[in-house]
């Protein structure tokens, strides 16, 4: 028999019904078994009941993409194999249909249900899994507490899915163990209910395994298993950001509260406030009274933050770093669905003419440099930044080796004021950024006004100090394109010479790094890849020498319009080829990017928009 | 005789001002100047954040860290200035339509908070810079002479809607009466907490209503305005711990602060010490609030948190 080494787990349930627990508790266990883990989730906008399910890519080698066909799927619900045709328009149709020929249908026992009228091509294994931790519960004389310890029926369903992709019973077990606590505690208990779940499915599948994950080799120290949001939130606090405001939303709000719940010990001030307009508000003030601070919304927060980008950039304080978790819009739209459809209003976010910069990182690294690199640019260049992420990025898991937080540069808080006479805190200098002083500091008392201001700081409406203040500011986008190294400007990946060119930026990038090496396996097509990291400034010089020189340009994007597209034609005059778009609020699949892009690339259309849903 | 290091020169600037002949404005300008003597803070200790208004440009005339930022965000712009750094004196001031019409939401989370500040509120009824519309504190029927027509909405009341929302001081004042209300402007810096001063400010050009004769009336033989000291009026909560105290006080205040036509009180409504926004941060924090300007910061050890993902 062979072994797999690409093998996708899905688990669905009801919202609120310990789902989340159970993925990660098992991808946990598999990456420190020496497995590599992609996983995400998706859910409603809903506290409790909703479907829900996750997707969970294990792997002998990193992916940046799900696959859509699915070897182990575990259902707590009926929803999870038949959809939710109850509704008027469902929202998905189950997940039987990505079921491969021979998977296996893990669900649970006490649900009744009729499969009958089914696929006859699949595996269905019921599983009493409260049976079966009832009965490991008695043996250990506990059978009193099973209500109580109830939530290790996540460990049975652990131990049959191991049992159905072929993972070793002692590796998934040892996960259990090593912990303190009451987890130490239940450690036997979880390991006997992991074996009570796979024995039962080895003994229902006779001899018909199917699926025999590659053997691993536990690393010495193991991978973290982390989301975007950890990775903000680690290089937020290793560039020292003293201030964080937020308005609950989602999906901003997980980073948000992650940061709440370690201020005290990590001495930060992370305040909650009533709406975003007070969130931009407050984090401003705290930039210009001298410490780093950051706010973190998505689309609709950003929308009441508009005023407040145009006072941090007319008054050149020193951020504060904006994190824009996008969804899926326009106005409430899909709260909790992925979308990358805010570009074009992250380039222009306030009204008038104003200098603010623009990143977005596209992987964990990424988030990790970019976000730490932002602060700097805030305090260097004196203007607000946006650091554009998603639901992508904040609902899934990636397995990561190191986070690279020792390789960041050093923090540099631009150049600071010095008591030397009269104090000017605009003054015009060759450079365009005015040394800062602080509240606080002897001799450097300034002043800001949202008014267009002389060098101290003073309302005045003179045309001649309107043009060199309006040349001060927006010159320092000038400066920080000429410093910006053009590795933080865009990635590219591939050969020079390529058949097709690919456009993207943002969360994408895994999908179309695992689309490009598919490309050129399968099809023998070669692509190259050019992501654009920085958006304002625009990485003008480097896009454009890429685009010129391509066989074939198509771009890639999230959302309906192609914004990045119109964004290159606008500042390099070059038109990509093909847009290939995507805006049903999931991220791309492996097989949806791979079948649109042999589509764009054999049929050439102009514009290739792709759906998960079925026809 | 006390030897004063600061006195009011210290605390002005030479910015030409633009406010018009005969405003209300210039003698609160003077007051808050007068209260920085007496409270002998330096002028670099003190942030003065304004919103958008004739107020708004307060801080151009006094010689401190001045923030001039957007309508009706001052409070928001002054909450950050403080939590970044505790030490300074924050004085947030701004006008009625700024505070209670476009701000007010702002207006009432703030007094949630308890951060230790000063919230002045320049109150003349009016929209003056856009040249005479009702403002929130405008009566309905009442029509100044800006006004196209008389208010049609009613008016709200700022003092009562600040000791509902948690406002620890609260106090009004009169513009005209330099004296008293420098008294009451040092009395809200000193404050622990979030003070709120409720000024009566005349605008010459656009409230033709309440102008400095209305407020100087004599009705009865007796003055308009009269002050809460004068009186048995006890605005200070004994026992911060009585739930029952701060209640009755905060009843007594709201019953007062809708004594207006008459006679009108000013001078200090109510007044709680208790625990502020800052003692909670630094509550639990190894170093406090001090460690929030700390460069050290950067040195953070993440291994705890990175361990946690493994």
């Amino acid at each position: 028999m062979e072994y797999n080494s690409d093998l996708t787990w899905m688990l669905g349930g009801p919202q609120g019904g310990g789902i989340n627990t159970a993925a990660e508790a098992f991808a946990k266990a598999l990456t420190r078994g020496g497995y590599r883990i992609h996983m995400n989730i998706e859910y409603h906008s809903n506290i409790m009941g909703e479907h829900s399910y996750y997707t969970v890519r294990i792997s002998d080698q990193d992916k940046g993409n799900l696959s859509e066909k699915v070897h182990v799927l575990v259902s707590l619900d009926e929803e999870t194999l038949l959809g939710n045709h109850h509704n008027e328009w469902p929202s998905h149709h189950g997940h039987l249909h990505k079921m491969v020929a021979e998977g296996v249908v893990i669900y649970d026992g006490a649900l009744k249900m009729d499969l009958s009228g089914q696929r006859q091509d699949i595996n269905y294994i019921p599983v009493p899994f409260d049976d079966l931790l009832r009965k490991v519960l008695t043996e250990a004389e506990r059978g009193n507490e099973f209500n109580a310890l109830r939530v290790m029926t996540n460990s049975v369903a652990g131990g049959a899915s191991a049992a159905a992709l072929g993972v070793d019973l002692v590796l998934y077990q040892q996960s259990f163990r090593g912990g303190t606590g009451r987890r130490a505690a239940l450690a036997e208990l979880n390991a006997a209910a992991a074996a009570a779940g796979y024995n039962f499915v080895m003994d229902a599948l006779g001899g018909r395994q199917h699926f025999r994950l590659v053997q691993a080799t536990p690393p010495a120290q193991a991978p973290l298993l982390m989301r975007g949001v950890q990775a903000v939130a680690l290089a937020k606090l290793k560039a020292g950001l003293q201030f964080q405001t937020y308005y609950p939303i989602s999906p901003a709000t997980d980073e948000n509260v992650y940061l709440e719940a370690n201020q005290r010990t990590q001495d930060l001030t992370v305040v909650q406030v009533e709406d975003e307009i007070s969130a931009i508000n407050m984090a401003v003030g705290a930039a210009h009274a001298g410490v780093r601070s950051s706010t973190s919304t998505s689309g609709p927060g950003l929308s009441l933050m508009c005023e407040g980008f145009g006072f941090a950039s007319i008054t050149e304080s020193a951020g504060p770093v904006v994190y824009l978790w996008q969804r899926g819009g326009p106005s409430t739209g899909l709260p909790t669905r992925s979308e990358q459809a805010d570009l074009l209003f992250a380039l222009q976010p306030g009204h008038g003419d104003f200098a603010h910069m623009v990143v977005a990182p596209g992987d964990i690294p990424q988030t990790v440099e970019d976000s730490y690199e932002a602060f700097n640019w805030a305090d260097r260049y004196q203007l607000p930044v946006i650091v554009m992420v998603d639901k992508r990025l904040q609902s899934s898991h990636f397995t990561v080796d190191d986070l690279g937080l020792d390789r960041l540069p050093p923090i540099d808080r631009g150049p600071r004021f010095s008591p030397n006479g009269d104090y000017l805190r605009y003054k015009f200098t060759d450079s365009g950024v005015s040394p800062r002083a602080v509240p606080g500091q002897e001799g450097g008392i300034f002043w800001v006004t949202t008014d267009e201001h002389d060098e101290r700081g003073h309302i005045t409406e003179s045309s001649d100090n309107r043009v060199k203040m309006m040349n001060k500011r927006m010159g320092k986008l000038d400066l920080a394109a000429r410093e910006i190294p053009s590795s933080r400007k865009i990635a590219f990946h591939g050969p020079q010479d390529a058949d097709v060119t690919i456009v993207g930026w943002g969360s994408t990038r895994g999908s179309i790094l695992d689309a490009m090496s598919l490309l050129r396996e399968r099809e023998g097509i070669t692509a190259n890849f050019v992501q654009v990291r920085l958006l304002r400034p625009f990485p003008v010089e480097e896009v454009s020498e890429i685009l010129k020189r391509a066989k074939r340009t198509l771009l890639v994007e999230e959302n309906y319009q192609g914004q990045l597209g119109d964004v290159i034609a606008a500042k390099t005059g070059f038109t990509v080829g093909q847009r290939l778009v995507k805006f049903d609020g999931r991220p791309f699949s492996e097989e949806e990017l791979q079948e649109a892009l042999l589509t764009a690339i054999r049929e050439g259309q102009p514009r290739v928009a792709v759906t998960h849903l079925l026809p | 005789m006390v030897v004063q290091t600061f006195t009011a020169k210290d605390y002005k600037t030479s910015v030409h001002n633009t406010w018009c002949p005969g405003c209300g404005d210039f003698a609160i300008l003077n007051s808050v100047q007068n209260a920085l003597v007496e409270l002998q803070v330096p002028p670099h200790m003190v942030a003065v954040v304004s919103g958008i208004g004739c107020s708004g440009k307060s801080p151009h005339y006094i010689n401190a860290y001045g923030f001039h930022t957007l309508h009706g965000r001052a409070l928001p712009s002054a909450t950050g200035v403080k939590l970044a750094n505790p030490k300074l004196t924050v004085v947030a001031v701004g006008g009625d339509g700024d505070g209670f019409g476009i701000g007010a939401g702002y207006f009432i989370n703030t007094g949630r908070r308890n951060v230790d500040m000063t919230y002045l509120v320049f109150d003349n009824q009016v929209y003056g810079l856009t040249k005479g519309q009702a403002s929130p504190t405008m009566n309905k029927g009442d029509k100044a002479k800006g006004m196209a027509e008389a208010a049609v909405q009613d008016s709200v009341n700022p003092l009562a809607l600040a000791i509902s929302a948690g406002y620890t001081f609260v106090a009004r004042g009169y513009a005209l009466q330099p004296r008293s209300l420098a008294q009451i402007i040092a009395e809200a810096i000193r404050h622990r907490g979030t003070s709120f001063v409720d000024i009566m400010q005349t605008c010459p050009v656009y409230n033709d209503l309440h102008d400095k004769d209305w407020y100087g009336e004599k009705l009865d033989g007796r003055p308009r305005l009269y002050q809460l000291d004068d009186t048995d009026f006890d605005p200070v909560v004994h026992d911060p711990r009585d739930p029952e105290e701060i209640i009755a006080k905060k009843v007594q205040a709201i019953a007062k602060s809708y004594e207006w036509g008459a006679r009108i009180p000013t001078g200090i409504l109510y007044k709680l010490e208790t625990s502020t926004y800052e003692d909670s941060m630094a509550a639990g924090r190894p170093r406090g609030m001090e460690s929030v300007l700390d460069p050290n910061l950067t040195d953070r050890d993440l291994t705890r948190l990175i361990d946690a993902l493994r």
